[in-house]
């Protein structure tokens, strides 16, 4: 993890604190190779791996629960001053990233030789800071209107993708013009917590039911049975390890010899696509269960959007329910994130019949009582006192969480230089740990959140992941956590 | 010799001649008066049997008596414990034992203290079960109602002010009570759309349905509009029924008879339109305290029910000349009329209302203000059936106008002149109703003597008489009320500062006498008192608040003989311990008011109330709360009986009294307390 943080703190300390831009520029000029081409390979990988897709959830999950959190910090806490601080921090903040590129601009003929590691590397900081500009941007905005909320998720993060905020000269050669081309593929990343946010609450296999994409006009890539169960999808090539994800790959990867330690070989393989050439084919998937809705081979085929949309459906389609309820003991899951779903609602709020179904709604059994003849509700022996303590106490760790998530995500970095690679939210973290108030916080904002027990948080370049996973107040299993610790 | 014998049996056993079926014909006309029935089951063994073989209906005093009479009345089918503050579920569990099989309706409206365990008994051993009323069980759960539903037989339940029932306990006793026929969830305040839904869904023969002030929305009532013998429904205070809910609302509801829509403060022109859109037999019609205006387009909204409306209040609205008239012109065959505080009534629109509704029976003006005698002559010479006139406060109504209304209306039963003109002549002309039997004439200040003697001598029916602070009447216009008007339940003679004890020993004459409130008459003392407990054996609710003169042997002779009572007011008089104390021999006393009442000790009042055995609500001044062991409050709630500690900073002199028996010294402050 160290490296990652040393990345981190290298590009934020470049870009926030010009004076020492110059120093660390050099250094992390010289340490790397092929960045651009990874970057750019990761970017059409994206949608084959599972982990990176698995990221972009998350990134949502965690995005959207950050900005609900922020707006109800800032709906009891809406203060002027504060409003004004943020504004300023802003400004100051673009004005550094305007002196760097100024910089850049600057320096680029001086560094032809070495251009392709200098576009990556300035991409990096400025996606770092844009990011950083971005959710400052949401939290400050969301704490105006509730109704602003929508408004600012979906219109935030567009602007951001074309050049009208960063005066590149339009005239400039080819490094200006590429950093912008990687702008726009890098504030991509942002995106999806507005866009796929009403989405990731339902179930995959949903999601794409709207979709009307002409047959054709996609590529369909079907993986067998055996690649969608295995439960490792990465290997080494040299001791033959498996992992889940590829970042811990490249994680393991560093102990088989130095050549795996540059900060390239580190970093997430990027986008394999060449700036300016044809834009991709979208990707979607085929379940290769003959007969499945899903598979390529049914005359209503119907594809699956994403890797993970596949391994789940064929696993709650097409495989056994493994995964008993440990509360109920009759409801049994496929997918492990739906029996954790379900345990978590299980005997809670449970609206009973007489013939022993149970609601999650009230008015489901009335209407299940009006339908059938004798079904009479059946009233609990004790009302409702043990229930109501335990929703209390899943309110409170929900509300520790969340406290320690604002403590990082708000706090931090008024020294841009400390150690914390977080950038952004300079003010806040003493004033809203005062204003916060557990009574403010409805546990539904979590429940999406929830729904998602895997390890949320791989390593990554992006600060804006980082940012997230330090935030959700979990303690992610691989690299993340020494820097939520860190941090916190 | 033989014969002689015979009839010398005969004699000594003549009721052998008598058969059961004989008797209980007589007792049926005996049963008016409890005492007598007494008497009668007193007379002989048999007659004590037959008596309790023949009685269905029971109220008794005290819970702690059931097993003894339940046992001796064992066709006992209706049961009131309303007397019965604390109900334990071994009592219940009583009552299911012994009458299980003839009980038919239970009354626990007033009790508390028992428990889902005891309805549970009731609910199964009493399999005839018809009728339950378990109002005001404000601790009941839906456990209880669980246990409810398991009367299979109930046609008949009130819930009123269950405030802790919830939709589940609805439920159940929807799908538990099918044949359910009339059902009041009113103040059932954790009560919403689902469980009137599902009631509504299951039970389809009910008829009557109070669902005031539930936190419902129109929701429900596309379900309860579906009920095929829905006569009543009643939806006073559902601030959730708008009229977005009812936009899609299509009914044929032509059994309903009656609905109930007064203040639903959301509810428009709009709303209700669809509400009666189905309602083509609709009889009568609330909508006091609407929050819409009563016009011309409000009108048009009648258009549906126009042809069956006999009934419509529309107290406390605005309500406009033009639509008072249309609705004269659309709803010929209303017989009631209430436009009680519509302050903007004018003569105009009264006028153009009754002018067509020749089949008015009841109208009520109270406090519409701008009314004068134009309007109320146009009411006499249009609706000759006219039964019941109330038009308090109806101050610019000129005297002529009563003299017509008597001339004019010979079949009025009830008039309600409180704080108007009428004077000795108006009374004359009334005297002519000869069905007559109330008559208020509070704050009448133009009233003597000579005109109450015309009542007297005309209404032989009247039952209800209120003269509070018509100060012009002395003790020769209450003989000869007393003389005329023997059955004569309730007198208010407060205030009248010239009545003295020959007033209550003539009204002692009428010995139907129920309520007789006397407060602030300076002149009464315990000789007239003593003739009143003596000669009105039913007595049950006395007022002797102010009166200076009343003691300990008053309140001694009233223990002694009005058992009756049940209401008394002693507060500022001579009363002390003694006389407080031998209350406690009145067994059916509930309230006691007793506030600055000077020769009261704390001990005494102690006495008193750990002796009065059934009370429900005592009013003391506050300084006793502190005085009284807290023990023994703690004990008196526990048995039922609320406190009210009255704070008032009143000297009780004389000169106050005085001031207050000053009708225009009254007034006076009256109007200086509308100006605040």
């Amino acid at each position: 993890m160290e490296p990652e943080d040393d990345l981190c703190q290298n590009n934020w300390g470049g870009s926030s604190s010009s004076s020492s831009s110059k120093r660390r520029e050099q250094v992390c000029f010289t340490s790397q190779h092929k960045w651009e081409d990874a970057s750019i390979l990761d970017y059409e990988m994206g949608m084959e791996e599972e982990p990176a897709f698995q990221e972009n959830s998350n990134n949502n999950n965690g995005g959207q629960v950050n900005v609900d959190f922020l707006q109800g910090v800032r709906a009891q806490a809406w203060d002027p001053r504060t409003m004004l601080s943020n504004l300023s921090f802003m400004e100051e903040k673009i004005h550094e990233l305007q002196d760097l590129v100024h910089l850049m601009v600057a320096r680029n003929g001086q560094l032809q030789g070495r251009q392709e590691q200098l576009v990556a590397q300035q991409q990096q900081l400025i996606t770092t800071d844009l990011t950083s500009i971005i959710i400052q941007l949401i939290s400050t905005a969301g704490s105006l209107l509730p109704s602003v909320k929508h408004h600012n998720m979906s219109t935030a993060p567009g602007p951001f993708t074309g050049s009208a905020l960063f005066p590149y000269p339009r005239e400039a050669n080819n490094l200006a013009s590429q950093t912008l081309n990687n702008n726009t593929c890098e504030f991509d990343l942002p995106k999806p917590i507005v866009v796929e946010e009403e989405h990731e609450m339902k179930d995959e296999d949903d999601v794409e039911e709207g979709e009307n994409l002409l047959p054709g006009s996609y590529e369909i890539l079907q993986l067998e049975k055996e690649e969608i169960l295995a439960p490792h999808t990465h290997f080494c090539t040299i001791c033959g390890k498996g992992f889940k994800r590829d970042a811990n790959l490249r994680m393991h990867m560093r102990g088989h010899g130095d050549e795996y330690k540059t900060p390239a070989a580190l970093a997430k393989p990027n986008k394999e696509a060449v700036p300016g050439s044809e834009p991709m084919l979208i990707k979607r998937y085929s379940c290769p269960f003959p007969g499945c809705k899903r598979n390529k081979d049914h005359k209503k085929f119907q594809p699956l959007k994403t890797i993970l949309c596949v391994k789940n459906h064929y696993k709650r389609t097409h495989c056994d329910k493994s995964f008993t309820c440990s509360r109920c003991h009759t409801k049994k899951f496929s997918v492990i994130a739906d029996l954790k779903t379900h345990e978590k609602h299980c005997g809670k709020n449970k609206w009973l019949c007489s013939c022993g179904t149970t609601f999650s709604r009230k008015d489901k059994l009335f209407g299940h009582i009006a339908l059938f003849q004798g079904h009479t509700p059946a009233i609990p022996l004790e009302e409702t006192k043990p229930s109501a303590q335990k929703g209390s106490s899943a309110c409170e760790n929900s509300n520790n969480n969340n406290t320690g998530m604002v403590g990082f995500n708000l706090g931090s970095a008024t020294n841009a230089i400390e150690e914390v690679a977080q950038p952004g939210f300079m003010d806040g973290k003493i004033r809203f740990e005062d204003s916060f108030s557990p009574l403010s916080f409805d546990t539904c904002n979590f429940g999406g959140f929830h729904e998602f027990p895997r390890p949320m948080f791989d390593d990554s370049e992006s600060s804006f992941q980082m940012l997230i996973s330090s935030a959700c107040g979990f303690s992610p299993r691989n690299g993340g956590e020494s820097v939520s610790n860190t941090s916190l | 010799m033989k014969k002689a014998k015979q009839i010398q049996h005969m004699i000594s056993k003549p009721f052998d001649l008598l058969s059961e079926e004989l008797v209980f014909i007589i007792l049926d006309l005996v049963a008016q008066n409890p005492s007598d029935l007494k008497s009668f089951s007193l007379t002989c063994k048999w007659f004590y049997q037959v008596e309790a073989r023949h009685r269905r209906s029971l109220k008794p005093l005290r819970a702690e008596y059931l097993p003894r009479i339940l046992t001796r009345y064992r066709n006992t089918a209706d049961l009131d414990l309303s007397f019965c503050p604390r109900v334990t579920d071994y009592a219940l569990s009583v009552v299911g034992c012994l009458s299980g099989p003839t009980l038919r309706s239970v009354d626990l409206s007033r009790s508390f203290s028992f428990s889902a365990a005891g309805l549970l008994r009731l609910a199964v051993k009493c399999v005839s079960l018809v009728e339950i009323d378990l109002s005001n069980a404000t601790e009941m759960r839906d456990a209880a109602a669980a246990v409810v539903a398991e009367a299979k037989s109930l046609e008949r339940l009130k819930l009123g002010r269950c405030k802790k029932l919830t939709d589940m306990g609805i439920g159940c006793i929807a799908v538990g009570c099918r044949k359910l026929k009339r059902v009041s969830l009113k103040w059932c305040v954790g009560v919403g759309d689902l469980g009137v839904g599902l009631l509504a869904v299951k039970c389809k023969d009910i008829r009557s349905l109070d669902l005031s002030y539930l936190p419902i929305t129109g929701k429900c009532l596309h379900d309860v509009l579906k009920l095929q013998h829905l006569e009543e429904l009643l939806l006073q205070g559902c601030f959730g029924v708008d009229d977005d809910s009812l936009k899609s609302l299509t009914h044929h509801c032509n059994s309903l008879k009656n609905l109930d829509a007064s203040s639903c403060q959301n509810l428009t022109q709009r709303g209700l339109t669809s509400l009666l859109s189905g309602a083509g037999c609709l009889e009568r019609l609330d909508l006091a305290h609407s929050s819409s205006v009563i016009s011309l387009d409000f009108a048009s909204s009648l258009n549906k029910v126009s042809s069956a409306l006999q009934s419509i209040r529309l107290d406390g609205c605005a309500v406009t000349c033009d639509g008072l008239k249309a609705i004269g012109t659309l709803c010929i065959s209303l017989r009631e009329v209430s436009l009680s505080k519509c302050v903007t009534v004018t003569d105009e629109g009264l006028s153009c209302l009754v002018m067509k509704l020749k089949d008015l029976r009841k109208l009520d003006i109270t406090c519409c203000r701008k009314l004068t005698g134009v309007s109320i002559t146009q009411v006499a010479s249009s609706c000759p059936l006219l039964v019941s006139l109330k038009m308090e406060s109806c101050s610019l109504v000129s005297r002529d106008a009563f003299w017509l209304i008597g001339h004019k209306c010979r079949l009025l039963e009830e008039l309600d002149f409180t704080d108007n003109e009428i004077d000795d002549e108006g009374l004359k002309s009334i005297s002519s109703c000869r069905s007559l039997s109330s008559l208020k004439l509070g704050i009448c200040l133009n009233i003597t003597d000579r005109g109450l003697s015309y009542i007297g001598m005309g209404c032989s029916n009247l039952r209800e008489l209120d003269l509070y602070r018509s100060v012009g009447i002395t003790d020769v216009g209450i003989s000869s009320i007393a003389q005329g008007c023997c059955h004569l339940e309730t007198i208010n003679i407060s205030y009248c500062k010239d009545i003295t004890d020959k007033s209550l020993v003539s009204l002692s004459k009428c010995s139907m006498l129920q309520t007789f409130e006397s407060r602030g008459c300076p002149h009464i003392t315990c000789q007239g008192l003593a003739a009143i407990a003596v000669r009105c054996k039913r007595l049950s609710k006395l007022d002797l608040k102010k009166c200076p003169f009343i003691n300990d042997s008053g309140l001694l002779t009233l223990a002694h003989f009005s058992q009756g009572l049940k209401q008394i007011s002693v507060s500022e008089t001579g009363v002390t311990d003694v006389g407080l104390v031998s209350l406690a021999n009145i067994g059916c006393l509930q309230n006691i008011a007793a506030v600055n009442t000077r020769g009261l000790s704390p001990s005494g009042v102690a006495a008193a109330l750990v002796g009065c055995g059934g009370l429900r609500k005592v009013k003391l001044h506050a300084s006793l709360r502190s005085l009284l062991p807290s023990s023994l409050i703690n004990h008196m709630e526990a048995r039922g009986c609320s406190f009210l500690w009255k704070d008032y900073n009143n000297h009780n002199n004389s000169n106050t009294l005085q001031a207050e028996l000053d009708p225009k010294y009254w007034k006076l402050q009256l109007e200086e307390d509308i100006e605040l």
